[in-house]
Order: C-alpha cells, then sequence, then structure tokens
C-alpha cells in the first residue's frame, strides 16, 4: 500500500514537468525582442498623420543598424523632402535644407512631436530593452483579431521610465505584438499603438502597419505604414555619419 | 526787446487769419506731442505696477539654470536654499505639462505658488477655499483660449522629477483677470505643496524665489538675485523704443507746422521791404530788425502753447480721470493694458513748449538772416533784392 502510494507521487510529480508550460512573461518578451530585431534594416514608409481637419502623408527611408543607430531621410511632400535625420545612440540631430543647417536635439527638445505626429522624438529615441525597465507578468489570454494572444503587464522597476506601465498584446503563433497600451503614474491611459498587416521578411515577422494614438486627444492619431523592408542586408558605415547629413 | 515783442504782437494780431491758421497748426502739433508723451508714460507706469503686483514682487531670487526667456530651462532650472521663509522669499516653481480640454492639447507651465503668500496679486488664497481634489487657478486669457470656466474639469499631465508621465484630473477652482498675459496665457497656478507632491520634488524646490522686502542684493551660491527695478527695466526700454518711433511721427506733424511758419517767414520778409528799409532809416541796427522778425516768428508758438494748453488742459484732464479703453488684447507679450491713464507731469509741459518754442524761433530766424544783407535803400523803394 506504501508502494503505491509512494509511486503514485513520484508518477505525477514527473508528469508535473512533463506537462507542456507556456512562456514566461519574460521568455515572450524576449523572443518578441528576436523576432523584431536584425542587424540592419532598410525601411521605406509612409507616416499619414491625421489631423483635425485633414491628413498628411509624409514618405521616408529609414536605415537602421542594431539598436542604437538610426538614419531617416524624408522623401515627400515637399516641404518635408531632404530633411534628414540622424540617431546615433543617445545624440540625435536634425538636418533641414531649408536652413542648410544641423541642429542637435537634446533635453525637452526631444519631448516635442514628430512633424506634427502623435509621436514624440523621445518615443523614437527609447531603445533601452523593455526588460531593462519593467518587470512584467502575463495577465492573460484573449483573442485580438482573431487571434490568440497574451496580454502581458509590465510595471516600471526603474524611476526614470517615460511611460510607469505598459500593456502589450503579444500573438501567441508569431510573437508579435498587436497592441500596447502605455500609461501613466496614475493609471491614465496616454498613448496606445496598434499594429496591424503582419508580413513575413527575411524569416522574420514584422507589424507593416502601425497606428500610434495619443489617448488623451481627439483624433485618429498616426499611421506609419512600410511600404517595403529588407533586413540584414549590408549598410555602408558613412550612412551613419554627421557629414551624411548635408550630402 | 520790448519793443520787438510789441511789435511782433502787433503784426500777429494785425495778421488776423493767417495767424491763426499757423497757430492752430502748431497748437495741434503740441496738444499731440503732449498726449502721446503722456500716454506713453500712464502706460509705463501702469506696466510697471502690475508687473511688480502681478508677477516680481519687490525682487526675485533666481536659480542660475532659469531663463525666464528660454522654455527648455525649466526643466533643469530649479533647486533649493534653506528656510527661504526666514529670509522672507516666498517659494515660485514651475514645471510644464499639458491639458486636454475637449480632446484638444495645450501645453502649459504649472506655477506652483504657497497659497498664504502676500507677495503676488494672484490670489491663489482661492485654493485653500475650494472642496475639489485638485484645484487650480487660471487667468482670463488661459480660460478663453482653453474654453475653460469656474468648476471645469480637466485632464492635466506632467512629468514627475525623474520624467515619469502622470495624469489626473483638475478642477478650476478660480479665475482671476490681470493685465499681465506672461502669468495668465498658457499658465495653471495651483498650491506649490501639491505641485511638489505629484512632481515628487522636496519641500521649498523652486525655480524662483519672490522676495517680500525690497533688497538691493542677495549672495546665494547657484542664485542669482534680480532686484526690483532690473526687474522692470525691459518696461522703461520698450517706451523708450516707442518713444523714438512716436518722435518720428509727431516730428513730422512739428516739421509741417513749422514749415507753415517759414513760408509766413518769408512771405513777410518779401511784403515789408518798405517796412524793413524803414526801421533801418530810423537808426535800428540791422541785427534789431532781424531780432523783431524772428521774434515775431517765434511768438506764434508762444500763442500756439497757450491755445495748446488752454484747448488740450480739458481733454488731457478728462482722459487722465477716465483712461483710454484699449479693446481686447493678445493673450501674449508684456503687460497688455485694456485702459491707459495718461500722466502728464510738469516737465513733460516745459520740455514740449521750449520744443516747440526753440525750433520756431530757429525756423523764424532763417529767413530773417536774409533781412542782414538787405541794401536799405533798395528796402525803402521796395526793391526787390
Amino acid at each position: 500500500m506504501k508502494k503505491t502510494a509512494l509511486f503514485t507521487i513520484i508518477g505525477l510529480i514527473a508528469m508535473s514537468f512533463m506537462l507542456p508550460t507556456g512562456p514566461s512573461a519574460s521568455q515572450i518578451i524576449q523572443k518578441v525582442d528576436d523576432n523584431m530585431s536584425s542587424d540592419t534594416r532598410i525601411t521605406e514608409s509612409q507616416m499619414i498623420i491625421h489631423g483635425r481637419r485633414n491628413s498628411r502623408t509624409i514618405t521616408s527611408i529609414g536605415y537602421s543598424r542594431g539598436k542604437y543607430d538610426n538614419f531617416t531621410e524624408y522623401l515627400a511632400p515637399e516641404r518635408e523632402k531632404g530633411t534628414k535625420m540622424l540617431k546615433l545612440k543617445d545624440y540625435l540631430w536634425i538636418y533641414s535644407p531649408s536652413s542648410d543647417r544641423t541642429i542637435q536635439l537634446s533635453g525637452h527638445m526631444l519631448r516635442q512631436s514628430v512633424m506634427g505626429s502623435d509621436l514624440s522624438y523621445e518615443d523614437m529615441m527609447e531603445d533601452r530593452k523593455l526588460l531593462d525597465i519593467y518587470n512584467a507578468e502575463i495577465e492573460g489570454e484573449e483573442e485580438v483579431d482573431g487571434k490568440k494572444v497574451w496580454r502581458l503587464a509590465l510595471t516600471a522597476k526603474v524611476d526614470d521610465a517615460t511611460y510607469h506601465s505598459r500593456k502589450l498584446w503579444v500573438e501567441q503563433e508569431r510573437f508579435v505584438p498587436l497592441k500596447e497600451d502605455l500609461f501613466a503614474k496614475s493609471g491614465q491611459l496616454l498613448k496606445r499603438t496598434v499594429m496591424s498587416d503582419i508580413k513575413k521578411v527575411d524569416g522574420k515577422w514584422y507589424p507593416h502597419k502601425m497606428n500610434y494614438k495619443d489617448m488623451l486627444k481627439d483624433g485618429q492619431g498616426t499611421d506609419f505604414v512600410v511600404t517595403k523592408m529588407q533586413i540584414n542586408v549590408p549598410i555602408a558605415d558613412e550612412v551613419f555619419n554627421k557629414s551624411n547629413l548635408k550630402k | 526787446m520790448r519793443l520787438a515783442f510789441k511789435l511782433a504782437f502787433r503784426n500777429l494780431i494785425g495778421a488776423g487769419l493767417r495767424t491763426w491758421l499757423n497757430v492752430i497748426v502748431l497748437a495741434f502739433a503740441f496738444i499731440l506731442i503732449v498726449f502721446y508723451h503722456g500716454l506713453n508714460s500712464g502706460w509705463n507706469e501702469q506696466a510697471k505696477r502690475e508687473t511688480v503686483e502681478w508677477e516680481v514682487g519687490q525682487g526675485q531670487l533666481r536659480n542660475n539654470g532659469y531663463d525666464p526667456y528660454d522654455p527648455f530651462t525649466i526643466a533643469d532650472g530649479h533647486g533649493r536654499i534653506d528656510n527661504p521663509q526666514a529670509q522672507g522669499l516666498e517659494p515660485v516653481l514651475i514645471r510644464q505639462g499639458s491639458i486636454y480640454p475637449d480632446g484638444r492639447m495645450f501645453s502649459t507651465f504649472l506655477r506652483g505658488m504657497d497659497p498664504n503668500q502676500k507677495v503676488l496679486k494672484v490670489p491663489v488664497h482661492l485654493l485653500k477655499d475650494s472642496k475639489a481634489d485638485f484645484p487650480v487657478l487660471i487667468g482670463k486669457r488661459m480660460a478663453e483660449s482653453a474654453h475653460l470656466k469656474q468648476g471645469d474639469e480637466v485632464l492635466m499631465r506632467w512629468r514627475d522629477k525623474h520624467g515619469t508621465y502622470d495624469a489626473t484630473t483638475i478642477t478650476v477652482a478660480g479665475i482671476f483677470d490681470s493685465n499681465l498675459p506672461s502669468i495668465d496665457a498658457g499658465q495653471i497656478w495651483m498650491d506649490i505643496h501639491k505641485l511638489w507632491e505629484i512632481t515628487g520634488m522636496p519641500e521649498n524646490e523652486a525655480t524662483f524665489y519672490i522676495s517680500a522686502t525690497a533688497k538691493e542684493n542677495m549672495d546665494v551660491e547657484g542664485w542669482t538675485y534680480y532686484n526690483q527695478a532690473s526687474l522692470v527695466q525691459y518696461i522703461d526700454d520698450l517706451a523708450e523704443m516707442d518713444k523714438i518711433g512716436a518722435m518720428i511721427m509727431y516730428g513730422l506733424l512739428l516739421a509741417i507746422a513749422l514749415l507753415a511758419i517759414f513760408d509766413t517767414q518769408v512771405l513777410s520778409i518779401f511784403r515789408r521791404q518798405k517796412e524793413i528799409g524803414t526801421y533801418i532809416a530810423l537808426g535800428l541796427t540791422r541785427a534789431r530788425v532781424v531780432a523783431i522778425f524772428t521774434v515775431e516768428g517765434s511768438m506764434y508758438s508762444i500763442f500756439a502753447s497757450v491755445v495748446g494748453m488752454v484747448a488740450g488742459y480739458p481733454l488731457f484732464a478728462y482722459f487722465a480721470k477716465t483712461g483710454i479703453g484699449m479693446g481686447e488684447t493678445p493673450a501674449n507679450g508684456i503687460a497688455t493694458l485694456q485702459r491707459i491713464y495718461p500722466v502728464y507731469g510738469v516737465g513733460l509741459i516745459v520740455s514740449t513748449t521750449a520744443l516747440v518754442i526753440i525750433s520756431a524761433t530757429i525756423v523764424s530766424f532763417l529767413p530773417s538772416k536774409k533781412i542782414a544783407r538787405m541794401n536799405p535803400v533798395d528796402a525803402l523803394k521796395g526793391k526787390l533784392q
């Protein structure tokens, strides 16, 4: 009798190890990071800024290398054409062809909106890993656009996080975020990003349409549409050089 | 000289309408100069008074990192001194934030001040009486532009001292009426204790301290003291600049009036050659004859000053009492007064009178110089010279 009980307990313990368990919140975020990041990336995109009365579309081409280096050149409309932006680690420079000047954005200038969109330069500058800033936990599972997703709750573990907490909806099948909510310390929802049009690029799943919305303002926010993307292609070092801004 | 005045007076009265036309034009210039100077002085005095009462107090001790003309310095331009109240200093902390009335974003400056303060006229004491969780005070310009009224609730977003966003609903506990857009447009006033709490800043943290008593200087490391005179100096500078612009305007007007006197003098000397010849023949020196004609010309300005003062006094007195309505003023820049009360000092009247008399004397003398070169015989004959 004693033997039977002992075997039952050992069996149950062994079975519990054999049962399939889901990944932890940290693992999910890590997988999302792995999926979304690449050594280099060239992206042709359109930023559609929805205003109160009308919308305007800004076309650009962006080159990125690793997590820190970024170069963007605006191609249209005529007013923005030739404007270039270079980000190297914590530094951001903008070249304006109309004044033929390069200015470095720092401090509070980074809190300004990018070309009148719902995105701030600071939003673009944040390149710390989510797991370095937030403690993550899985809040639950649900469906977004018919896809099974994990709902992750991230709470800041450092003092200087721009957003005190976030909620992230990650598609279970492809490890792509479909939605993200950013919250103030008080719990007030501040911004929402909705990702869609997920396409595979060189073995990685990447959303080709993103809508950034300041939830405190009326309006439809800003759409960011990727029209062409290449990843892990060689990019010359000169692209990420300040001298490239005036070329 | 007495004879010159006597003759000049008789001649001018005898000339009738011609004299009075010249006098009226010159008197008009006189009134306008005095009026405009009075308006400028009135604005200057009022603007300074309002700025002192509502914004600068008796002086300010500013953090060296803060530049009121550069909003980007607000983030880091703050600090703390020990026990400022004992030194008669009232802390004011400024932070940046946004409010969202009707789904529109308004960038604002959050100004924290102690509701018990007595150094400024801003009615922050109203915050003490409010029952709202987070009462704030705004100016009428801010209320108009954001479409807010007393009792309205609106969402406010700001960042704490580490840069993390926070947001909550605030209630408009009161709307004040000030002529100073710099403390009104885009400004939200709140209890400084609340601002310290929501930004996580320690007590007495301030962007600047307002002095309750007049001090010439304060020596605090990391801070610079600005006395009241230096804080309102820009108003004097602006008034001075405005004066230069105005001088061009009334300089032109005065030039027209003086041109009329000049013309009259030229015509007078041409038509009265026989009279000039007679004076010389009777033994008057040429210099005396020149003096008679110059005095005659300058007497226009004396008449004009008298007429100007008589006609202008009721006008000046009326406006000094009731003020001049300037209408609705734009919500930016320096003190924009809805009603300006002109100030006319004795110095202003004396200097304007002197200006008119001296300039009229000069333009009267210029054509009169010709008399010195006249041949008395030809003059007696009335020959053209």
